[in-house]
Formats: structure tokens, sequence, C-alpha cells
């Protein structure tokens, strides 16, 4: 790696870089919503934007994969016409992450598996990507060193790392030198700053360590283990089947695809919308029967689609280790938890076959 | 937000016209479906199509007939729902629109040279009725042929006129059951589990091809592994409520497999492991 994949950028001229970085086009970051609470949102200047944040309500997949997205459009008369249409808008995207960078690497992954989803890839390509590091912990929820998340790997266009006075910055991709370019208000990095960066680095290899007592590599065999474990029992008596844990998941991506009309009765469109493997009728079948009727083995499928099934189709976790799960959880189920609840079983387990 | 047409688009839909309905039951009506300018679906038997009525909606649907020796294909659908409701009401002429083939269908070329026990419970008959045409249109490429067939009632039974044909002809071996009688019935009455015991086979040639309401797989691959039929040769094909056919919409999911891309037809050795399967 050499410097010249490193420049930076002073505080005091972070006010123009967000400024002339807003009228390239439209720039969304974290904004502050009160109690504790921020959300990416349209920003014009720096004054707006929280550098300091934990994780937003909603993750960045409500830019790639929006909530609601038309994938037709058609006309309804004598000769029925339908058009498979693509929603996008070029979007830069300052202050993400590296939970979030790694969840939307998740989705590319999804996305980009055979058959393609255009929709998705299209509006992707639209997106420029700015991270920023976390130089500490954001609070108690996060589990991101678990999985591999705690440091930038990849996914950005360039990546912001606060040292004090000044961010330093990596450059990842040409529409990140263009940014450099065009914004004009960052200088060279010196070798002192790098110095600095690697310093920050070390500090931070101290403070992430793996928030549940396994290794990395042992989680999948945990889960090979843990199928009819009693902890999902206790899921079943606790969750409230609402939602919210995917809906605020960075990998979770299953949808609904619905059709509405306009009020003409006309025209109208196709849509897809945000689902959940967390609600009662998602994997109900014609007939009535439901593969998936008990929450315990909807709960025990969703914490699978992260730590199990991904791994056998993505070779990676799918959870980035927010923490978003377990902060919006109306019962308090904790994703961190029912990691220890199911490591503490599986040896339980093992003691037991030698008594 | 800015908008495009793409034609990429793996939702994009081809017109169809229905060319023929029958009413097969109270519930159950017969399509016969041409693509427009009589492109053929290119499908294999145990695949489904996405079937679109526009401003309704979508819902997966087998292909019930033979790839082999024409360019239309069939449906055969049961109205329990909206769409397909609606689809109940369309008449010869009308227009639909469809995407597809999706999913696996069953290994044709690994059940050719082995003979063939096919148990097909209610609706199941569907997706099955892909694979009988096929074996019945290419009959020399497959051993002995055995077809079990099951529903609750007399009155339930589907394609009527076919069966009457399959049971009529020397190249293979026919069975019916209801689950209850009525007076008009003279067959067998009991579950279709107990036709098995009365099938003779060569386990270890035989390929069976299972599909059913969900209930019915479990009770009816005991019979055939106690039948001595190996794990790997037993074929089924799994219902789930897909959405996109892709991969994606999580609908299908069985464990780490997809219905909609990995099947919907597996092999009883694939499965059998995976709880939330049957």
């Amino acid at each position: 790696m050499t410097d010249m994949h490193y420049v930076i950028l002073k505080k005091e001229k972070f006010s123009q870089f967000v400024s002339r970085l807003s009228q390239m086009q439209k720039l969304v970051a974290p904004v502050s919503k009160g109690f504790k609470n921020f959300a990416f949102e349209p920003v014009a200047s720096a004054g707006e934007i929280a550098l300091k944040y934990i994780p937003t309500v909603l993750p960045l997949k409500k830019y790639f994969m929006p909530q609601r997205e038309t994938l037709l459009e058609f006309n309804l008369g004598k000769h029925v016409q339908a058009e498979a249409v693509v929603e996008y808008e070029p979007l830069t995207i300052f202050g993400a992450h590296t939970c979030d960078l790694a969840g939307i690497q998740c989705l590319n992954m999804v996305f980009s598996e055979r058959p393609k989803d255009y929709n998705y890839l299209a509006r992707k390509n639209k997106i420029t990507l700015i991270g920023l590091e976390c130089n500490e912990y954001c609070d108690e929820y996060a589990s991101c060193h678990l999985v591999n998340a705690s440091f930038p790997s990849g996914g950005y266009d360039l990546f912001f790392t606060d040292l004090g006075d000044y961010f330093i910055v990596h450059v990842n991709t040409k529409s990140g030198d263009t940014i450099i370019a065009s914004t004009k208000s960052f200088e060279k990095a010196e070798q002192l700053h790098i110095d600095e960066l690697s310093k920050l680095r070390d500090t931070k290899r101290k403070i992430f360590i793996n928030e549940v007592p396994i290794e990395r590599r042992h989680i999948p065999e945990l889960f090979d283990r843990s199928f009819r474990a009693l902890v999902w029992k206790d899921l079943e008596a606790r969750c409230l089947a609402c939602g919210n844990c995917t809906n605020v998941c960075p990998t979770c991506y299953c949808f609904d695809i619905r059709d509405e009309l306009d009020l003409t009765l006309k025209k109208g469109v196709r849509y897809r919308v945000w689902d959940s493997c967390q609600l009662e009728p998602f994997a109900r079948v014609a007939g009535g029967f439901n593969f998936r009727k008990e929450r315990s083995v909807r709960q025990r499928h969703r914490y699978y689609r992260k730590f199990r099934y991904s791994v056998d189709r993505f070779s990676r976790f799918f959870c980035t280790g927010c923490g978003r799960c377990t902060r919006t959880c109306m019962a308090d189920i904790s994703l961190k938890e029912t990691l220890n609840e199911l490591l503490k079983e599986s040896e339980d387990r093992v003691w037991k076959r030698w008594l | 937000m800015e908008k495009m047409v793409i034609r990429e688009s793996t939702y994009r839909l081809e017109k169809a016209r229905i060319l023929r309905t029958k009413k097969l039951t109270d519930k159950e009506k017969f399509f016969e479906i041409t693509l427009e300018d009589g492109k053929r679906l290119d499908h294999e038997p145990g695949q489904f199509v996405m079937v679109s009525l526009l401003g309704i909606g979508e819902v997966p649907i087998s292909v019930a007939s033979s790839p082999s020796g024409r360019d239309t294909f069939d449906l055969c659908v049961r109205a329990v729902g909206k769409v397909t409701n609606a689809l109940h009401k369309l008449k010869p002429g009308d227009e639909i629109d469809v995407r597809g083939p999706y999913g696996k269908g069953f290994p044709i070329r690994i059940l050719e040279g082995n003979d063939l026990l096919i148990i097909a419970g209610g609706l199941g008959l569907a997706p099955l009725r892909s694979l009988i045409h096929y074996v019945l249109g290419n009959r020399r490429d497959f051993g002995k042929v055995h077809i079990l067939l099951g529903c609750k009632q007399p009155k339930e039974l589907l394609f009527s006129d076919e069966l009457e044909e399959w049971n009529e002809r020397t190249d293979l071996y026919y069975a019916c059951t209801v689950d209850r009688s009525d007076p008009d019935w003279a067959g067998n009455v009991g579950l279709i589990t107990t036709l098995i015991p009365g099938v003779d086979i060569e386990p270890a040639r035989t390929f069976a091809a299972v599909v059913g309401p969900p209930v019915m797989y479990n009770f009816v691959i005991k019979e055939l592994l106690s039948k001595g039929i190996p794990e790997q040769q037993i074929i089924l094909s799994f219902e789930r409520n897909m959405k996109c056919g892709n991969g994606k919409c999580g609908r299908c999911q069985i464990q780490n497999l997809y219905c909609c891309q990995d099947g919907p037809v597996f092999s009883y050795e694939k499965i059998k492991n995976l709880s939330e399967a049957i």
C-alpha cells in the first residue's frame, strides 16, 4: 500500500468539503433525532451531520433496497401492457460505519447471485459510499468484532478516520478520486499521518475483542449443534413477532410482491415491499399449512440466516454486529445474550455426555 | 427519484393466451396456455411458472404438461386465493402474463432406464402429470411404470378421462384410492399408503416420485423405505408460497435451500434432515 492511497482533510475544511460534496449530488449522512436516535437523512452542511453516532434506526439498505419499490408499471385495457422499471437516485452516503458497509457487502452478494436482481444492481451503481471509522464501541449492544466488521474491509469509495485535528481518508476507488479532485479540500498524507492511523488501529485492536466468548470460526459449528436447543423455546415465550428485528437488520432482505391499481382502475404498479420471516403468514401456503408456525422456529430461522445458512451460501456471516435488532426489540431479546445462552447450553450438553 | 425501463428485469412478464379451459372439479380448473407468437415455454417436467393477473397479483403454478410434442402448456389451478379465484373466471381467448419456467424439475436423465413409482395425492397430480405425460410420450426410455393416486373423495378426482385411459393401458400399472367413498364409487377406499404394500417393484431399480399435501409425505416415505427403495431414489416436490422465483424473497426457504431455485424437486436423501421441509 503506497501513501498515494491516503489523503487528509483538516477539520477546519470539513464544512467546505461537505457543502461542496452536497453540491455534486444528493448527500445523506447520519443526523441526530434526539433520545440517542440517529437517521441517515439528506444534508447540505457539516453542522447537520452527527460525526459521533450509534447505528441509525434504519440501516443503509433503505437506499439500496427501498422499503417500497416499483418493479412493473402496467396499463389495463383491451390489451394489457406491462413494463419493467427500476427506480434510482444518484446519491452520496457519508458516514457509514464498518458494520453498515459490511451490510451492503452482504446485500451485494445476494442480489448479484444468479438470477441477478437488476433493480438492485442498477440502483447500487448510482450510489457513492463514504465510510467513517468507529474509534471506540458505539454502545454495549454492538458485536461487530465477533463477525469481523470492526475494521474497514473494502466496500467503500472513501473511508474517513477521525484523528483529532484532521481526518485521514483512504481512497479506494476512481469515484473516490473524483470526489477528492472535485471538492479540492484535501491535502497529501505524510508518513506521520499514516503512523497516527496505525497507532489508532493498534489501540482499537485492544478495545475491540470478541463480544461473545467464542472464536469466529467456531460459530457455524455452534449452530450445527444448536438446532434443537432450549434457547429457542425461551424465545418462543418472549418474542412478540412484530418484525422490528428484521426491518432494522442491515442484511435482512426478504420481501413481498403486491399489485396496486390507481383510482382510475386502468393502470397500476407491481411493487415489492420489505417483509419479515418473523410474521406469522410468511411461510404459509395456499392450503393453510404453515412451515414455520411457532415463534421459536421463526426466531431460530432468523439466527440461522445470520450465522449458519449464509456461511454455506456466501462464505460469510450475515450479522454485521450493529446491534440494531437488540436495541429495537420490545421484548428485550438480545443477540449477544442468545449467542451466550447457545454457548452455555452447548457446553452443558458436552459435560453431560461425560458425566 | 428517477425511473428507467429495464429489459433485463427478472420480473418482466411474457404475454400468454388461454386456448382452452375445462372445469375439473368444484375447485380445480384446467387451462391450456400459449405464449405470444407461439413461442415454446421450454420447461422441464416438475418446473413451475409465475402466473400474473395484473392488478390482482402473481402466483406460482406447476406446469401440468409434458414439454415434448407440443408448443402449448397446461396448468391445473385450485381456487384458493384472490389470484386463483380470478383465474377461474377467465375464458378461452383471454390474456394472462407469465414468467418462468422456474426451479429444478424431475431428474429425467436419471430416471431413464429405471422403473418408476409415481404417487400423487390430491392436487399433487398436477406437477406429476407433466412427468407422467413425458414418460408416456417416451415410454420406451423407462422400465416398469406404476401410478398410484389418492384423494379425499371421488368427486375430487382430477383428469378423470385420462385416469380411465391410464387404467386401460397395458404398459403401466395404475391404482387409485379415496379417503371417503360415495355411493357411486366402486374402487379402493383408504389412505394412499394402503396402495403401496401391494405394488410389485424391484426396489433397487425403482425411483419413486411423490407429490401431495404436506401431511402426506412422512407416511408415504415411511412405506417406501420399508419397501426397500433407497433414500436417494425417493423424489419429492414441495409446495411453497414463492413470490419472486429467484431465490431472494425468502418465502420458500427451507433452511439453507430455496425451494424456487434449488427445488421444488428434491431427493429425500437431500432433505431428510431439514426439519422445515416436510
